[in-house]
């Protein structure tokens, strides 16, 4: 662990990071005032005097990560997570931004409801949070949600998603693809035709075969993301497509993309980096929708995000009570957390494999998803004017993750017990250092709230 | 193996000639061999009740039932190592109710065994008289048991170990002597 | 042999013949006057049953009775509602009550797995059915029945073929039987729809046929499947009828087996569609010497995993 590099200076609103490499390119001093960025100068020249200093020699400063894709269960399932407690463990993972899931309870298909989480995000003031709006009303596929209501909210929706179900309905699919153009929102699939993965389990393959568990075959997201991408060449509307987990998928993107479709993805984490063989030891910490592929998806997944066919690494951060998740397999919940293992889990699996360096990493957690959820002041370059949305990280740090020490109120880790290289140190959003040494900073309601939306 | 001396006790003649007195020492208590069977304990018992049963049958000109008893299932020490593979138990088709049984043991040592082997007997019929053969009797009992028929008596400390070997089974007969502390495995130490 | 009894893929060939030989010494239990022995008196067998099964119950209640133990019988209708607190509850009430093994059937492939590795109970844990996965001993008993009639009662069933016939998708006594099978070097067969194959099957240590006609001159055993009618209605074949016509076994294909082949079945039948009548009441169904032989076999089981201290790793005995 890291000396403590924070010295603060008691009611000082002025930040310098002393020699960050940024991007991992330059040294630089960068000095903040207030949420913006007032100076970025060569190592060694700033005057320090009133400011909280961050030590920052070997780190690497990153513009804050933007995750496309969490889950932070309020309203309704607090007993997993609550909004408080889940951006916590966004921002310890390097988080400035997050897209909150629709499916809460009750669903996020008004403005009512998206109004609720988005200013919860606020008054716990750790990150960012846009909630996503429902496509459907109830997620039930039937009827189009208010989508321009939530569109025109407070919240100012622009993704929206039926996540956790999939849009099987073309038609419905169709009019969501079209309705959207009006308020420039983006449709975010999730890929799984429901007829040809009713009660599966795990990826179909020679595994599920031999454990008895039923499969969830790549065709039934691969099919989706072809008529998918099809309508939205047709209707010219932007397409996203979430948690891409197959080999064939990536393909499809592909070659959707050298066509002109205007189509982005993103991939979890833990698809970059875990296999289906997990599932053998039946334990439900691998469970997960879609669900771990095989070693050929994995790479497929890494080489796609490494060319840019996936645009950005979103988390799918999923909580789930312990009575969810130690029980026998079928009964188990899907779902994995993600948010403070994330930046690990990609450095292991793409910045250490020689896949992606750092302004690659900077490009897919940070620049692309904040382009596609149209999430102003987040995923900009790290100059004077902008806002202070940063993340520092140590690349050389390993830990380990121990589930009864992350902030997030589940447990539900696949990676409990496990060595991850790269930690993230310190993560500044709006100007307030939020995560200090990688432990979280509580802040004062005023300071929050003077830090503006 | 042992790395202490070994002396032989009984040669394969000496085995002969005991064989045949225990033959006639049976035949004289029981008056003939009407309503003998001979049942070897397992392993080594086995073949040494049917060159018991077949002498008899020499000098008396009857057929002597004989056949074989697995203790295994009796043992009292079962839980101190992992569970042991079955051998296998066959009586006569006659049975054992009413009828002097024999048992055969090659060494008799603490007695467990043949505690184990009367418990064994009692679940398999009710035989009339339960007398015990024996090829070598080493002492030290744990349990009233005493043999009827004995081979050879003999004296040992704890620290020696007693082998038996048998024609069937180890390709010669012989027992021996080692000086060295007693190992689980081996041929006829019987606990 | 381990402490638990999972799959029938843990058995190396040492390990199954060792509870092959042991189960034909230990069926000579069954024509004494006293049918017991004393070996484990005093240990505590629970059969948690998720999913009834009276057949199989029974024939574990016997063989633990029969070996002196305690038999407790826990019949839970789990439901995935419950989640937790069907499994893990309950293995903790079995922990407090002293189960020295717990004989588990349940609906969820890998509750077993759940039970032996969640280190809520110290017992040893035998399958004894897993949704689609497993179920060992009834490969094992089939396994025993095969070498009775086929081989002696002795050795392993090297070069003997066994063709298997029905649902395999859905069968955990095939996935058990396949492998078990294979470790004892037998050559099997499934015959199936390839609707009821599962994906992978073509790396499985055996052969397939979509044809059931083709094997059956040449095999040395039919083992024939439980098929349920209902799969129709999820479209895995067209109608019960047609099923039986392409895959069930009549008295017609019953005469294209050699002389000496038998016909298992794990039991239920279902009569009329995997089985004739006739062909399951014929000379040649051992059906019911399975049931018998599902006694000692279980009675082998019970007694090598809590006979003795369980062992350290492999198969050795001394």
């Amino acid at each position: 662990m890291s000396d403590l590099r924070t010295s603060a200076h008691a009611g000082s609103k002025r930040t310098v990071i002393r020699n960050a490499k940024l991007l991992g390119n330059d040294l630089a001093d960068v000095v903040i005032e207030g949420p913006v960025i007032v100076g970025v100068e060569l190592p060694g020249l700033t005057d320090v005097t009133d400011a909280t200093v961050i030590e920052a020699d070997g780190l690497i400063l990153l513009p804050g990560f933007v995750d496309l894709h969490t889950h932070l269960r309020e309203p309704g399932r607090e007993d997993a997570e609550t909004v408080e407690s889940g951006t916590r463990a966004a921002a310890l993972g390097g988080f400035t931004a997050v897209h909150a899931m629709a499916n809460t309870d009750p669903v996020a298909d008004t403005a009512g409801v998206v109004e609720q989480v988005w200013r919860l995000g606020r008054e716990a003031g750790w990150c960012e949070v846009r909630p996503v709006g429902a496509v459907t009303t109830g997620l039930a596929g039937k009827q189009l949600a208010e989508l321009g209501a939530m569109a025109d909210s407070a919240a100012q929706v622009r993704v929206f998603s039926d996540d956790g179900k999939c849009v099987d309905d073309a038609v419905m699919m169709r009019r969501a693809l079209e309705y959207v153009k009006a308020f420039d929102g983006v449709i975010a699939q999730h890929a799984q035709e429901p007829r040809l993965t009713e009660g599966a389990q795990m990826n179909e393959g020679a595994l599920s075969g031999i454990l008895g568990l039923r499969g969830w075959p790549a065709v039934a997201e691969e099919a989706i993301i072809a008529r998918d991408v099809l309508l939205a060449e047709h209707v010219g509307s932007r397409l996203h497509v979430c948690h891409v987990s197959t080999a064939g998928s990536v393909e499809l993107i592909r070659w959707a993309k050298a066509k002109g479709v205007d189509v982005t993805a993103e991939v979890t984490p833990h698809h970059l980096l875990l296999t289906d063989d997990l599932a053998a030891s039946y334990d439900p910490h691998f469970k997960v929708n879609p669900p771990l592929r095989s070693a050929a998806d994995v790479a497929a997944l890494r080489q796609g995000l490494a060319d840019g066919t996936i645009d950005a690494v979103a988390t799918d951060h999923a909580p789930h009570p312990v009575e969810d998740k130690e029980c026998e397999w079928s009964a188990a919940a899907f779902g994995m957390l993600g948010l403070e293992t994330a930046f690990s889990v990609v450095v292991e699996s793409m910045v250490n494999t020689g896949l992606l360096d750092w302004e690659g990493v900077a490009d897919r957690m940070s620049w692309r998803p904040a382009a596609i959820g149209l999430v102003a002041g987040q995923g900009r370059p790290i100059e004077v004017g902008e806002p202070a949305n940063l993340t520092l990280v140590d690349p050389n740090a390993t830990w380990t993750v121990r589930a009864s020490e992350l902030a997030s109120r589940s447990r539900n880790t696949p990676y409990r017990e496990r060595q991850l290289p790269g930690r993230v140190i310190s993560t500044i959003f709006r100007g307030r250092v939020v995560v200090t040494d990688s432990q979280a900073v509580e802040q004062s309601d005023e300071l929050v709230r003077s830090s503006g939306a | 193996m042992s790395s202490g001396r070994t002396r032989t006790v009984l040669e394969a003649s000496d085995i002969d000639r005991v064989l045949t007195r225990i033959s006639h020492e049976i035949t004289e208590r029981a008056k003939g061999a009407s309503d003998l069977v001979v049942l070897g304990i397992q392993t080594r018992g086995v073949p040494l009740a049917q060159r018991i049963a077949r002498r008899i049958e020499e000098f008396e000109g009857q057929h002597v039932p004989v056949g074989a008893l697995d203790i295994t299932m009796y043992r009292d020490d079962l839980r101190l190592r992992p569970a042991r593979p079955l051998e296998s138990t066959q009586l006569p088709d006659m049975g054992i109710d009413g009828r002097t049984v024999v048992l055969v043991d090659d060494v008799l040592f603490s007695g467990r065994t043949v505690r184990a082997a009367l418990d064994a007997l009692g679940e398999l019929g009710r035989p009339r008289i339960v007398r015990l053969a024996v090829l070598v009797d080493r002492g030290h009992r744990q349990l009233p048991i005493r043999a009827d028929y004995v081979g050879k008596n003999l004296p040992t400390s704890m620290e020696e170990s007693v082998r038996v070997r048998v024609r069937e089974i180890d390709g010669e007969d012989l027992v021996t002597l080692t000086k060295s502390p007693p190992k689980p495995v081996g041929g006829g130490d019987a606990a | 042999m381990n402490k638990h009894l999972l799959s029938a893929g843990d058995l190396s060939h040492e390990d199954a013949l060792l509870i092959l030989d042991t189960a034909a010494q230990l069926a000579r239990v069954a024509d004494r006057p006293v049918k017991k022995l004393p070996t484990l008196r005093g240990r505590t067998v629970v059969n948690l049953f998720f999913e009834d099964s009276t057949r199989t119950r029974i024939s574990f209640e016997a063989a633990a009775k029969r070996l002196s133990a305690d038999v407790i019988n826990f019949s839970a209708k789990g439901s995935s509602v419950s989640k937790g607190e069907s499994l893990k509850d309950t293995a903790l009430t079995l922990e407090a009550m002293g189960a020295d093994a717990v004989v588990v059937r349940h609906g969820s492939s890998g509750a077993p797995h759940r039970l032996a590795s969640a280190g809520w109970i110290n017992a040893s844990v035998v399958n004894a059915g897993d949704g689609t996965h497993e179920h060992p001993t009834q490969a094992l008993l089939d396994a025993f029945t095969l070498r009775e009639k086929l081989a002696n009662g002795q050795g392993d069933l090297a070069g003997k073929n066994v063709t298997i016939v029905g649902d395999v998708l859905h069968s955990r006594v095939a996935r058990s039987n396949v492998l078990l099978l294979d470790t004892l070097n037998a050559n099997v067969t499934l015959v199936a729809p390839p609707t009821l194959l599962p994906v992978g099957v073509q790396d499985w240590p055996c052969s397939i046929s979509y044809d059931l006609d083709a094997p059956l001159g040449d095999c040395d055993a039919v083992m024939m499947l439980r098929v349920q009618g209902e799969r129709m209605n999820d479209s895995y074949f067209p109608t019960a009828r047609e099923y039986s016509r392409r895959y069930g076994l009549d008295t017609r294909r019953m005469s294209l087996l050699p002389e000496h082949s038998i016909i298992m079945h794990p039991g239920p039948m279902n009569r009329g569609m995997e089985i004739t009548a006739d062909v399951a009441d014929s000379k040649r169904s051992v059906i019911v010497e399975q049931v018998a032989n599902g006694v000692s076999v279980r009675m082998a089981v019970l007694y090598l995993l809590l006979g003795g201290i369980p062992e350290e790793g492999g198969a050795t005995n001394e």
